[in-house]
């Protein structure tokens, strides 16, 4: 069952001088437990995307549920309650200067009704959770930026959320701390069943945790599927330019534009891009072609990535061997996507 | 030194009782005042906040009407909004002069100013984080107090020295008419019967009241600055 259903959201932002479609009739279900990413460049509409799910912004039109309960018709109060539930965390981390941690992580349980040895105990077992319990006296703009992020997430752990939106949570922090971000975020996942919803402009982001993607761009929607079929088999550019941003295979044509001495043929070899596609498929493969059709693969670039489970990416190789032709279809009936980028015999 | 200051400041010396009833005067003024102000200035401030365009409890009537008056009585001169209020002055006071009769102007002659002094100091409150607090389900009660109010206190202290100053200013002009105090001190013997050392003393005893408030703002601020 969806847990977070955004029917046919649109939102306008009309100024003075201009309008902006910002979401253009998005429909997204995002499910009970999973962890679902949104990428897209800049000015693509994520964050107003997202910001429609606990209507910080009120889309122009659509209905957003969550939990089967319709947001989008609720009194201002109940709407509350209902944020409870919906954690939210922020690139800026939006953490009170002038509270120390313990009472930033306090701040959404005081007037709940809770004993103040209640909010304590609760306070102190968040900070275990994000490992920040000797900070707890410290003030934000004493902690680091990874610091910082971790408060902001027991914070919104605080009411024990159902779902957390995490607005481009890691991309003010450096790649070590933004690991040990996404680490925790999918130890919340794991561990308490927590929904998560991504934003990100970082294609790394969403490989290393997420299992559904949808792709933004203009304010629309323009792909959106399990993490691993988008990848393998991405149907629109952008989706594709995504994925070269962290692959290292397409150097190569920077390298055969400068006419690099690596790229450079001898006779009878040949420069071949091979794309894994089906989850079935790994690196083994490539021994096995080498044995079977006595071919050598002098392997340049390699980008293999292990997504939900199954080796993707592929290799940029230069192949020499009488039978690389032979080699080269047994490769594309295995199901790998198999590419002459340069040949010795025709160039 | 008795003598020494009777030959330095004669005038002055001749008359210690008026001029500790004049600073007396002074103190009370700006005290009275100046907490009614402060009161009445940050709830208009908040008000003006919180309806503005995108805020918390976001009301166009509201938040027009307030803007408007707010800068109508900014634009009327001080020493013209004497006269104007005169009988609403005595409406509450019962008076429209003295120390009493100078309340009511020195209030309408403030909070419109210190109630934007507020509005530009809590929209220094970052946006991020009201928008934090209301993810997380506060109510907008709870976003002014706990969010806008305690994050905002550095540079509402900021705003409440400047104010206060200003107040000052302000009651030594409402001497003029009248209202007894430092200023009606300075204009009664230094300017109308050329007592200059009056008019020095006067000086020097407004400079150290400023002073010390500024210190004591900066202190607050400083406290208050994590
Ligand atoms: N409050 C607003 N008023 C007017 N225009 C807005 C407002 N908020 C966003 N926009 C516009 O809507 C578009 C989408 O903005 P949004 O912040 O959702 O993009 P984004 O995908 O999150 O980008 P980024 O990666 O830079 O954060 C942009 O063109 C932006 O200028
Ligand atoms: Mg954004």
């Amino acid at each position: 069952m969806a847990q977070i259903k955004l029917e046919k959201i649109s939102k306008t932002f009309r100024t003075k001088r201009h309008t902006v479609e910002a979401v253009k009739d998005v429909s997204l279900e995002i499910d009970k437990g999973e962890i679902y990413g949104i990428i897209g460049f800049s000015g693509a509409g994520k964050s107003t995307l997202v910001r429609c799910i606990n209507l910080l912004e009120r889309p122009t039109a659509g209905e957003v549920y969550f939990d089967d309960i319709k947001l989008t018709s609720l009194s201002a109060s109940s709407l509350r309650r209902q944020r409870k539930k919906i954690g939210m965390i922020f690139q800026q981390f939006n953490l009170l200067s002038s509270r120390t941690v313990e009472k930033n992580i306090s701040l959404p349980l005081e007037g709940g009704g809770r004993s103040r040895a209640e909010i304590d105990k609760k306070v102190s077992e968040l900070l275990e959770y994000v490992g920040l319990s000797d900070k707890a006296k410290a003030y934000p703009s004493q902690l680091s930026g990874g610091q910082k992020q971790r408060v902001a997430i027991a914070r919104a752990l605080a009411n024990d959320p159902e779902v957390l939106l995490c607005d481009e949570a890691t991309s003010a922090l450096d790649p070590q701390t933004t690991k040990s971000i996404l680490n925790l975020l999918v130890k919340l996942n794991r561990e308490l069943g927590i929904t998560i919803v991504v934003i990100t402009h970082e294609m790394a982001v969403i490989k290393k945790i997420c299992s559904r993607v949808a792709v933004m761009e203009h304010g629309e929607v323009v792909e959106e599927g399990d993490v691993f079929s988008v990848f393998a088999d991405p149907k629109q550019q952008i989706t594709r330019d995504f994925i070269n941003t962290t692959s290292n295979l397409s150097e190569v044509y920077e390298l055969i534009e400068q006419n690099s001495p690596v790229v450079q043929l001898k006779s009878g070899e040949k420069l071949v891009k091979l794309q894994y596609l089906k989850a079935e498929v790994s690196e083994p493969l490539i021994s096995a072609v080498t044995q079977k059709f006595g071919v050598i693969f002098n392997i340049l670039f390699s980008d293999v990535e292990i997504i939900n489970g199954c080796p993707l990416g592929g290799t940029v190789s230069i192949l020499s061997g009488e039978n690389s032709d032979e080699a080269i279809e047994y490769l594309k009936e295995k199901g790998i996507h198999a590419k002459v980028i340069k040949d010795a015999a025709i160039s | 030194m008795q003598q020494f200051l009777e030959n330095l400041i004669p005038n002055v010396m001749s008359k210690p009782d008026e001029l500790l009833e004049a600073i007396i005067d002074t103190l009370i003024m700006v005290g009275i005042a100046g907490a009614i102000s402060f009161v009445l200035g940050l709830i208009f401030g908040i008000i003006i906040t919180v309806t503005k365009r995108g805020g918390v409890l976001e009301n166009k009537i509201i938040y027009n009407i307030l803007d408007k008056a707010i800068n109508i009585f900014r634009a009327v001169p001080f020493i013209i909004l004497l006269t104007w209020v005169l009988p609403i002055s005595r409406a509450i006071v019962g008076s429209g002069i003295g120390v009493s009769g100078a309340m009511v102007p020195l209030v309408f002659g403030v909070v419109p100013f210190f109630a934007r002094q507020i509005e530009s100091a809590l929209a220094e409150v970052s946006s991020g984080v009201i928008e934090a607090a209301q993810a997380m389900g506060l109510s907008p009660l709870a976003i002014i107090f706990k969010v806008y109010l305690k994050e905002g206190i550095p540079t509402i202290a900021r705003a409440t020295t400047l104010t206060a100053i200003n107040l000052i200013g302000l009651t030594a002009m409402a001497g003029a008419v009248g209202a007894g105090g430092l200023g009606d001190f300075a204009i009664r013997y230094g300017h109308n019967r050329f007592q200059e050392d009056v008019t020095w003393v006067t000086v020097i005893i407004i400079v150290v009241i400023v002073t010390i408030v500024q210190l004591i703002g900066d202190l607050a601020v400083k406290k208050n600055t994590h």
